[in-house]
């Protein structure tokens, strides 16, 4: 017997019932688990960790850049401070946060299901992704990895630094990532509850299986490529030497390649979690779903197509650089369509102001400017004077922390009570948003500035001319940080003395919320029937009113 | 207490397929598996792609030195192996289809078979290397091989020890894959119900053979 | 007003042709993004409290869009997107499209400096280079280890620099001063201090400064070979000791006699018809070109026995070697008319 799917009744406040978290105890039945909702914790504590060593690394590098001249190190440590940062920002959380917390935690409840399609493999990918971290790591902290997280060749090939951990490390995260990829689009294809077309799928849903696919076939090409590297510094032959007749510039191709990809598998997510928190939040369905679930194909298949406009002053041919040009002028159109919709969405919702809300209007802002810089340096003639400089530091910034991580943000809030049984403070939490917000903007605007006046990236010493905007962005960091810090306090307090939660305290339609919050051990009591359009606010007996426009 | 707990409450017995927890129908997880293993067969497609990619730039910039190497290949074992290979795919295929029958004895013969194949290719290759050895004909800062004086030979050989080197750790994995089949056949644990298994392992086989199938003639033939 | 947004936006002086294209350009673009992204923030915003919740569990409508709604969202930004991307690239193939009449110069990039050397009998340089202003100049670059950038911020210009092969790229600079060269492209330790300086000077006065230069070359040249091997004399000088050195005379003459390869005799801006049918001019890129990649343009007649010299020239040798060709000429001194250039760039 099937309960009914997008009921109006509230549920019972939970009470301290043996749910997903207290099923079995010890270390032991965690570290063995193949139970998803686990698993997704413990991908969140990971890369939680990772967060706030990429953060510290980014202190760092800011602090650094206070003054032109050294600040508090040397020319080297704050090489491999940067690279540090972008390594472990990139490959330990940007990539696989979303996907590895929320889209293993919430993937099989919103399609009813009982777990992923393959548990054991689920658990095999947290392995290889703290084998890989902690590779990675501490190959850059003891062999001083200095290269950049693009590793580009041959300052990379030949560079003294010992580099093969750190590139075993990233082939190792990269199985990770694919190994959880895999496992999602066959739960998705296979698992669905009756009744749940591919049309009623959640749009995070939708999110999270275009992010697969990306990890799925993207990801191998930079595993091959760093393996390359690897086996040029250790063995001494390989494909970017250019005194052997090699050309450094495959090595962007074979790079960027993946890399280009990659950062739509850092956005897509994110963009799926904004899609089911703004249909929450406005108590509303989504305007235009078709559209955003196309999208986010769009954006993954054309993605693809994209990647040289990373290299437009490589030494590609002009035509080259125009075909790239174009194509990446297309993937802007989808990202477009999604914020429209979303902006439709709202648009006579009923809304409940609430912390993922102001989480939300930023990443709207953010992800508009964001996107659109991102359009401007795909323009040829102006990416010229912007390449390598802080400007695409701010770009890709804007959307890494402007939009992924509000969206992280936005989806730890949200599925609190849903992972935990409790709720969080809001107040404190809307205090963090706004510290979050304005820091983000006081760091990153500066530098948009600063990369229009001409400093190139990583730069360890600069021109005087660019400190004042130095220590403004500084400054922002500072006040970014802050907001973490509060976060991460306030959630922590949340997590072991909160006020518990009933099941369902946003009245969100979302079919997670139909089970338990936490949820038990096997997700539902019963196997839910789909009957209804995924989103759909409507009450029962109501007239429903229809609006086009 | 779900309607689904019940189906797993026995042992499957011998020759009888598990059905995991979390799956309704064994037909569900059968089209499941297949489609995970499908996708992992894109992947290492994928993988050897930035390998084509290499030997296709470096081919189009220093095709005299390429057309003059592959000449210096033994085309003599180059197309032993293939033809090696491309029975091994046949063998593992007649394999399945033995299980399917309930044949494990003659699907054991011809796993064991298809194994041998894997060893002799194994075996010719490093007869290939070492004659490249012997001639200095090594990747990188390796080379020393002098009969070439087109430039851009030593990029042949790096790509031709990368590629085939990658291939041939593909053809251990797969050995190692045909082995666990081979127990469970012996075993009696793969039957006609319970063949999916059988089924994938030939699959991985057969992108291990398609793999070569590529490579043999981009490095022996042009 | 573009002074006004020039200096809102931080950006440098605009000391180059290209520079104010690129800036109205970066004008349009950066005020739609921001006005789009302020737009979407407010409107969000706005609908916060025009749509806040009135009474819980409230119903709402059903909202969709229509496919003319659809459409103009994808048309819309699509047209600004595509305006600017036509736009851009017809700026970009202006830039990488060098005049024929440039006066060349030749950068090797190497951790962590940039060095230079002029054609003619030109001096060579570590650090700064004098331009004339008004007049194209086009940059023959090359690495000696890693990939570096060249980026002059006020010229807006932009180019990596490669080992193993030769890149370009050109501006006409527009004001006198003296403008920074920034390497953009993370190179090790000293990446952010290498920084060299590029000298415009009107252009009688840099006439001067470079006859100036020529004159007193013994005395004042900065740097001769690389690595040490510090040369006096001048450069045709050096390209001809270089030419014995590296082993080119034993098969190209100076005399007019045809060898195993072309004469080098009146070599420079001949016209050369090529094995395929092509006729190429042999200007400073297709006598660099040839010593990079020989078996690209075989001229007909000879076979394709030259070794290249990847790796085992350093750029001032390839410019002092173009320069002893360019010496070469007949008695007959005929000012060979300048015309538009024929070759394929070496970026290709």
């Amino acid at each position: 017997m099937s309960q009914p799917v997008n009921s109006a009744e509230p549920a019972e406040p939970a009470r301290a019932t043996v749910n997903y978290l207290n099923h079995d105890r010890g270390v032991w039945s965690w570290l063995t688990t193949i139970d998803h909702k686990r698993i997704g914790i413990m991908y969140l504590v990971s890369v939680l960790l990772a967060f706030l060593i990429g953060g510290i690394f980014a202190m760092a590098v800011r602090i650094e850049l206070l003054t032109p001249d050294p600040t508090i190190m040397g020319a080297n440590t704050y090489n491999r401070m940067f690279t540090l940062h972008g390594v472990v920002m990139i490959f330990l959380f940007m990539i696989p946060a979303i996907p590895g917390v929320f889209g293993n935690f919430m993937l099989p409840l919103m399609l009813g299901a009982k777990d992923v399609a393959f548990p054991k493999l689920n658990l095999l990918s947290i392995y290889l992704y703290w084998t890989g971290a902690i590779l990675a790591v501490s190959g850059m902290i003891m062999g001083g990895a200095d290269t950049g997280w693009t590793f580009y060749a041959p300052y990379s090939t030949s560079t003294p630094e010992t580099l093969f951990p750190v590139l075993l490390g990233v082939f190792i995260l990269g199985f990770s990532s694919i190994v959880t990829g895999l496992n999602f689009i066959v739960t998705i294809h296979t698992l669905r509850a009756p009744g749940m077309g591919w049309m009623r799928l959640p749009l995070f849903v939708w999110g999270i299986y275009a992010t697969s696919i990306i990890q799925v076939l993207a990801t191998p090409v930079i595993g091959l490529t760093v393996m390359l590297v690897g086996i040029e510094k250790v063995a001494g032959f390989g494909l970017f030497d250019a005194t052997r007749g090699g050309d450094p510039v495959l090595f962007q191709h074979m790079f960027w390649f993946y890399s280009h990809p990659a950062v739509y598998i850092m956005v897509l997510p994110s963009m799926a979690v904004v899609s089911e928190a703004i249909a929450a939040f406005s108590r509303k369905n989504i305007f235009g779903y078709k559209m955003i679930a196309y999208s986010s194909l769009g954006i993954a298949f054309v993605g693809f197509f994209a990647w040289g406009h990373h290299m437009f002053v490589s030494g590609q041919s002009t035509f080259e650089n125009g075909a790239f040009a174009v194509i990446s002028m297309f993937v802007g159109v989808f990202t477009a369509i999604k914020v429209f919709n979303w902006v439709g969405t709202l648009y006579r919702g009923s809304i409940v102001v609430s912390t993922p809300l102001i989480y939300i209007c930023g990443f709207l802002f953010f992800i508009v400017f964001g996107g659109m810089t991102g359009i401007a340096v795909a323009t040829v003639s102006l990416d010229v004077h912007w390449h390598d400089t802080y400007f695409v530091v701010a770009h890709f910034h804007f959307i890494m922390v402007g939009a992924v991580i509000m969206a992280f943000l936005i989806a730890l809030h949200y599925w609190f009570p849903k992972m935990f049984g409790r709720m969080y403070h809001e107040g404190w939490g809307m205090v963090a948003a706004g510290f979050i917000v304005l820091g983000f903007n006081a760091t990153f605007i500066p530098q948009f500035l600063l990369g229009n006046a001409g400093m190139p990236r990583r730069y360890y010493m600069y021109p005087e001319r660019f400190q004042a905007l130095n220590v403004a962005s500084t400054a922002g960091a500072s006040l970014l940080a802050i907001g973490f810090v509060i976060i991460l306090i306030y959630l922590t307090f949340a997590l072991v003395r909160g006020k518990r939660a009933v099941d369902n305290p946003w009245d969100s339609r979302g079919y997670e919320w139909l089970s338990a919050s936490p949820p038990p051990k096997h997700n539902f009591a019963e196997q839910p029937i789909i009957t209804q359009d995924a989103h759909s606010y409507q009450n029962p007996g109501e007239e429903v009113e229809h609006v086009v426009i | 207490m779900s309607s689904s707990d019940h189906a797993h409450h026995h042992a499957p017995g011998p020759g009888e397929p598990t059905l995991a927890h979390h799956f309704d129908t064994q037909d569900q997880q059968n089209q499941a598996v297949r489609l995970g293993m499908w996708l992992f067969l894109g992947t290492e497609v994928l993988l050897f792609a930035g390998l084509f990619l290499g030997y296709t730039v470096y081919r189009n910039f220093y095709h005299e030195a390429f057309h003059e190497a592959s000449r210096h290949l033994s085309l003599f074992l180059g197309t032993t192996n293939t033809i090696v290979l491309i029975t091994s795919s046949l063998t593992v295929a007649l394999a399945l289809w033995a299980v399917q029958q309930g044949k494990n004895k003659l699907a054991a013969a011809l796993l064991v078979f298809t194994i041998l194949c894997a060893f002799g290719f194994l075996g010719i290759k490093s007869l290939e290397y070492a004659e490249k050895f012997r001639e200095g004909a090594l990747p990188g800062k390796w080379y020393h091989f002098s009969e070439i004086t087109a430039p851009g030979a030593n990029l042949y050989y790096t790509i031709y020890f990368l590629m085939t080197g990658l291939h041939a750790f593909h053809v251990i994995v797969g050995m190692c894959v045909l082995i666990w089949v081979l127990k469970g056949v012996v075993k009696g644990r793969f039957s006609p119900k319970n063949d999916v298994a059988v089924e994938l392992g030939a699959l991985y086989w057969h992108l291990v053979d398609l793999v070569w199938i590529f490579l043999f003639p981009l490095l022996y033939l042009i | 007003m573009n002074d006004i947004m020039r200096k809102l936006l931080w950006l440098p002086d605009q000391a180059s042709t290209f520079a104010p294209s690129v800036d109205h350009l970066h004008y349009f673009v950066i005020t739609v993004t921001m006005l789009a992204s302020v737009a979407t923030g407010l409107l969000a915003f706005g609908f916060f409290f025009k749509y806040r919740e009135r009474t819980p569990n409230a119903s709402t409508p059903i909202v969709n869009p229509s496919v003319r709604f659809e459409l103009g969202v994808i048309g819309v930004p699509l047209f600004f997107f595509l305006l600017w991307f036509v736009q851009g690239y017809r700026d970009y193939v202006w830039y990488t499209t060098p005049p024929g009449n440039t006066m060349d110069i030749y950068v090797m990039g190497k951790k962590w400096m940039w060095k230079f050397s002029y054609g003619g009998e030109g001096p060579n340089a570590i650090g700064t280079i004098h331009v004339p202003a008004d007049r194209p100049v086009r940059l023959l670059m090359t690495s000696r280890d890693v990939i570096h950038s060249f980026y002059v911020p006020d010229f807006r210009i932009k180019q990596d620099v490669l080992p193993g092969r030769y890149t370009e790229t050109w501006f006409e600079a527009t004001k006198p001063g003296r403008y920074q060269i920034l390497c953009a492209e993370y190179c090790g330790t000293w990446h952010s201090q290498m920084w060299g300086e590029i000298v415009v000077m009107p252009g009688p006065e840099f006439d001067a400064w470079l006859a100036d230069q020529r004159r007193g070359l013994s005395d004042r040249v900065d740097t001769g070979g690389d690595d040490g091997a510090s040369f006096h004399g001048s450069i045709v000088e050096y390209g001809k000791k270089i030419a014995m050195a590296q082993g080119c005379l034993k098969c190209h003459s100076v005399t007019g006699e045809p060898h195993i390869g072309p004469t080098w005799l009146d070599l420079y801006r001949r016209t050369e018809t090529l094995e395929t049918g092509e006729k190429v001019v042999a200007d400073e890129a297709y006598l660099t070109d040839s010593m990079i990649d020989p078996r690209a343009k075989i001229v007909k007649g000879y076979k394709p026995v030259m070794p290249t010299f990847k790796g085992r020239l350093a750029a001032p040798e390839a410019a002092a070697l173009v320069e002893f060709i360019k010496s070469l000429r007949s008695t007959s001194l005929e000012n060979v008319p300048s015309k538009e250039a024929v070759y394929e760039p070496a970026s290709k």
